[in-house]
């Protein structure tokens, strides 16, 4: 653990097993551990600039389009997924080899510690750097037997041994709990890592916009996005359903911040399996668990109940279509799109207002409630490759083979309905009415496995740093000798006194070892206050 | 008293700190300046003497009475100026505590003062404030004062010229007290990290000075030597790393989860908490690795708090990923794909 052992390697030929050594030694010093720390943080930046596949997938395909250029070469260096790179996962392997490595042997080194007496006291204590001495009348056994009593209460104290084995001196020990208390956060970093392992490999996330009275079943085909871990098995899934009943947002209507939810709530009722229907209200921070599944409300918006009929008459299509809120106005974007219809296909590609109020001649939302909802819409029709059967994004209008409407004057035809009007569309292709507005809220739904485990990693890590931060582990040393007194021609000969030498080692770098010191000489003439005359 | 009462007091309190910092920072540059005239006729005196690199030595030629009574000697007034100094920075610190509390009564319903950049600034610098005058006495640290009162001022104007906002209520995401803990803890170690960031740039730059300048009068030799603003600097570090390890791995992952549903997202925000995290780890180890001791732990520090900093100020501005930003919350934009029959 302290410098690596950097002797060094033979010119000559160097076995296989050295080499293997001299590996080990390496990759198990303080030094790398250091340099693997700093690597680690310098590969955790890029994927705070680039855009991360699994926080925001949006955005990384935005940034594809934005940078075709970059995009092979950013692909090739797992860019768009840092953390679950070969490099970076690499360098924390590296690490946890290197934790592992250097943990171990000092788990051994410390049980032998733990179950060992203090260290004899130095021959020469007067050489250690924090150091003071006293003479003092009492005889140095008794000094002695008053230094293991002071110092008994907060160290461990080597037995007693006669003169000849060091038997003149105190040996006194504390702060055992420093080793264990990194022993035990270095350990812990690994506890994390599992717990993080379990919530990857077997968990998933998914994620569904259900419009206010739909239902959702908990099985696949029924998520909008599903994004299970490696090992994750769809028997996993949890059975239940949930309804959502009712949804409310509570505005701030005037002052600062006017315009902002202050809350949103959303009234599920749910049911367990075969059990009996229960109600919840699922609120931002405060998550449904039902088995070990979690439900959360993470965002809110507005579907347009919006009807298709086609130049015959016939509805081709009806019902809630989610449009997704550009900005904290909810103003929203949104694509009703129809192959049912006849003549053509319709498509229906715009905006909705929550609040519309028409501004200098441009339409506005003035307040994010649909208090005065429009939807203001550009039509399509013809071919908006509906008939191929291949997946389509139902936020997307695939124009490429389709033609706009226009008005008689070759303007482009715009549909602006307020709720309850229809609109008829040119070239007797139908109508369009819009019936109503009716909010979504788009739930998360997750099982994250490992997570209790993780969150008591890094209690016991937490537990373990503040032990080994904040416990001080000392060495003290009381010696007691007789002397003769006044060597220098003193009339009394035959007296002796008593000397007495306090030594210490502080191993946690505070430096306040001389306070300690001073503190243990004061208890020491205190325990014997009758000799405070007899002091030089 | 009314919501807007509360809210114009929370703003003349800070103006009332910033006045009082303001204050204090003249005290103790009066104190330092003072301090330069003692030395340069005691450094004359005393001649060839090299023994003044001794802080105590220095506190014992300084505290000698004068001879001629009834005048106060150049050394009785840096000692008045440096504890009128502190009395005011005490003052300006209840005006600083008076400023978060209004700021939390002002909002409907009453929170804590930490919904938006400006209020965690306010908060922040508060904690600099509180921790240095709590280490005051412990750790001798009168020779920080005109740094510490300086730094916090500074950074006091930037939050009101450049980050006011009138009082909001929380975003709803915000409104749990899981954020009160994670941020009260946030707060205190960014706090914390900045007073030892103060101490190991000290320790750099009398470094780079070379001990041999304390001779030189001035007020590099009021600051203590290399190895006691090391051992300062560690300690306040090893106060500030458990808390930070609690608010960025503890209660922020509790409340992430319950927000957003995953307790780690590697969201740029939390990124860079780790970042800083990992780097404090590294400053850590590095005083305890032969040839990292010193000067190289002290940088590990300074980058430390570059990124701590970093993470505060730069990513609420230049990242729109960020779920943490406090800007805006951006309501959820999905992909949704189906196969439309
Ligand atoms: C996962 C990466 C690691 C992290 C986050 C980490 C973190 C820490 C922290 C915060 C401390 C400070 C506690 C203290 O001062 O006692 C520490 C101390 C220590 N670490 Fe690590 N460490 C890691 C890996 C390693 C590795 C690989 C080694 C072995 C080479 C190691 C050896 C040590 C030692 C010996 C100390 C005690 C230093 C002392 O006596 O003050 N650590 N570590």
């Amino acid at each position: 653990m302290s410098s690596p052992d950097e002797r060094p390697v033979g010119r000559g030929e160097l076995t296989a097993r050295e080499l293997v050594r001299w590996t080990w030694r390496q990759v198990t010093s303080m030094r790398t551990a250091l340099v693997l720390l700093l690597l680690l943080a310098l590969a955790a930046i890029p994927g705070s600039v680039v855009p991360q596949a699994g926080v925001d997938a949006i955005a990384v395909t935005r940034w594809k389009d934005e940078h075709p250029d970059l995009t092979p070469i950013y692909e090739k260096l797992d860019l768009f997924s840092v953390y679950d790179s070969i490099w970076f996962s690499a360098i924390y392997l590296l690490l946890v080899l290197s934790l592992v490595g250097c943990i171990v042997p000092r788990l051994f080194v410390y049980a032998r510690a733990f179950r060992a007496q203090p260290p004899p006291a130095p021959r020469n204590l007067s050489r250690l750097p924090d150091h003071s001495s006293y003479e003092t009348a009492l005889p140095a056994d008794e000094v002695l037997a008053r230094a293991r009593a002071v110092l008994g209460k907060r160290y461990r104290l080597r037995k007693a041994e006669d003169a000849s084995a060091g038997g003149d001196a105190v040996s006194a020990e504390r702060g055992y709990l420093r080793e264990a208390g990194n022993l035990l956060f270095h350990l812990s970093v690994l506890i994390v890592l599992a717990g993080f392992a379990i919530g990857g490999l077997f968990g998933y996330q998914g994620g569904v916009i259900l419009v206010q009275g739909s239902t959702f079943g908990n099985n696949l085909t029924q998520y909008d996005d599903f994004d299970p871990g490696g090992l994750f098995t769809p028997e996993q899934l949890d059975e239940f359903d949930f309804t959502v009943e009712d949804f409310d947002v509570e505005w701030v209507e005037s002052g600062a911040g006017a315009g902002t939810a202050r809350g949103f709530r959303a009234g599920l009722s749910y049911r367990e399996g075969d059990a009996r229907e229960q109600e919840y209200n699922l609120r931002v921070n405060h998550p449904l668990s039902i088995n070990d599944t979690d439900v959360f409300l993470i965002g809110h918006g507005y579907a347009p109940v919006i009807t298709i009929r086609d130049g015959e008459g016939n509805i081709a299509s009806t019902g809630p279509t989610p449009f997704l809120p550009q900005d904290q106005s909810f103003v929203s974007f949104g694509v009703v799109k129809t192959a049912a219809a006849e003549p053509g296909q319709i498509g229906l590609e715009g905006l909705l207002y929550p609040t519309f109020y028409l501004y200098d001649g441009d339409p506005a939302s003035v307040f994010p409630d649909a208090r005065n909802p429009l939807v203001s819409m550009l039509v399509y029709t013809g071919d908006l490759g509906l008939d191929t059967g291949e997946s389509q994004s139902i936020y997307v209008l695939d124009k490429s083979n389709a033609t706009q409407v226009t008005d008689e004057d070759g303007k482009p035809f715009r549909v602006d309905l307020s709720v309850g009007e229809t609109v008829k569309l040119p070239d007797g292709l139908g109508s369009v009415t819009l019936e109503g507005v009716k909010p979504w809220v788009r739930v998360q739904i997750s099982q994250t496995p490992g997570k209790e485990v993780a969150l008591l990693g890094v209690v016991l890590a937490l537990i373990g740093l503040c032990g080994s931060l904040y416990v001080r582990p000392r060495r003290v040393w009381v010696r007691a000798r007789t002397v003769a007194a006044g060597d220098a021609g003193d009339t009394m000969a035959g007296r002796t006194t008593t000397v007495v030498e306090v030594a210490g080692l502080d191993r946690s770098g505070n430096g306040d070892l001389a306070e300690v010191l001073a503190d243990l000489v004061a208890d020491l003439k205190k325990a014997a206050p009758q000799d405070e005359g007899d002091l030089p | 008293m009314t919501n807007a009462a509360w809210e114009t007091l929370g703003n003349q309190a800070v103006a009332a700190a910033g006045l009082a910092y303001f204050i204090a920072l003249l005290v103790h540059l009066a104190e330092w300046a003072a301090l330069r005239q003692p030395a340069a006729r005691e450094a004359a005196l005393v001649g060839e003497t090299r023994g003044l690199e001794n802080d105590a030595l220095v506190e014992e030629v300084a505290l000698q009475p004068s001879r001629d009574l009834g005048r106060r000697t150049a050394s009785e007034r840096v000692a008045f100026l440096g504890r009128l100094g502190f009395l005011v920075t005490c003052i300006a610190a209840a005006a600083h505590l008076v400023a978060m509390v209004g700021r939390g009564m002002a909002a409907d319903p009453n929170r804590v003062p930490w919904g938006n950049m400006y209020e965690f600034t306010v908060s922040g610098t508060f904690v600099v404030t509180l921790m240095y005058l709590v280490l005051h006495r412990r750790f001798r640290l009168d020779w920080m004062a005109p740094i510490v009162v300086g730094f916090v001022l500074t950074i006091l104007m930037v939050a009101v010229i450049w980050l006011h906002e009138p009082v909001q209520p929380l975003m709803e995401s915000l409104n749990s007290y899981w954020l009160v803990i994670h941020v009260v803890s946030a707060v205190i170690a960014t706090g914390a990290f900045t007073l030892g960031g103060i101490a190991s740039i000290m320790y750099l730059v009398k470094m780079r000075a070379g001990e041999g300048s304390t001779t030189k009068g001035g007020w590099l030799r009021r600051v203590p030597g290399l190895d006691t603003l090391d051992k300062l600097a560690y300690r306040v570090h090893a106060f500030a790393f458990p808390v930070w390890t609690f608010a960025v791995l503890i209660t922020g992952p509790i409340w992430a989860h319950e927000a957003w549903s995953r307790y780690w997202n590697w969201d740029p925000k939390e990124v860079w908490a780790f970042i800083t995290w990992v780097v404090y780890a590294c400053y850590l180890h590095a005083r305890a690795t032969a040839g990292w001791k010193g000067r190289n732990a002290a940088i590990l520090a300074l980058v430390g708090l570059a990124t701590l900093w970093f993470n505060f100020i730069g990513i609420n501005y230049f990242s729109s990923t960020s779920q943490h930003s406090y800007a805006i919350e951006g309501p959820e934009l999905v992909q949704r794909t189906t196969v439309l029959e």
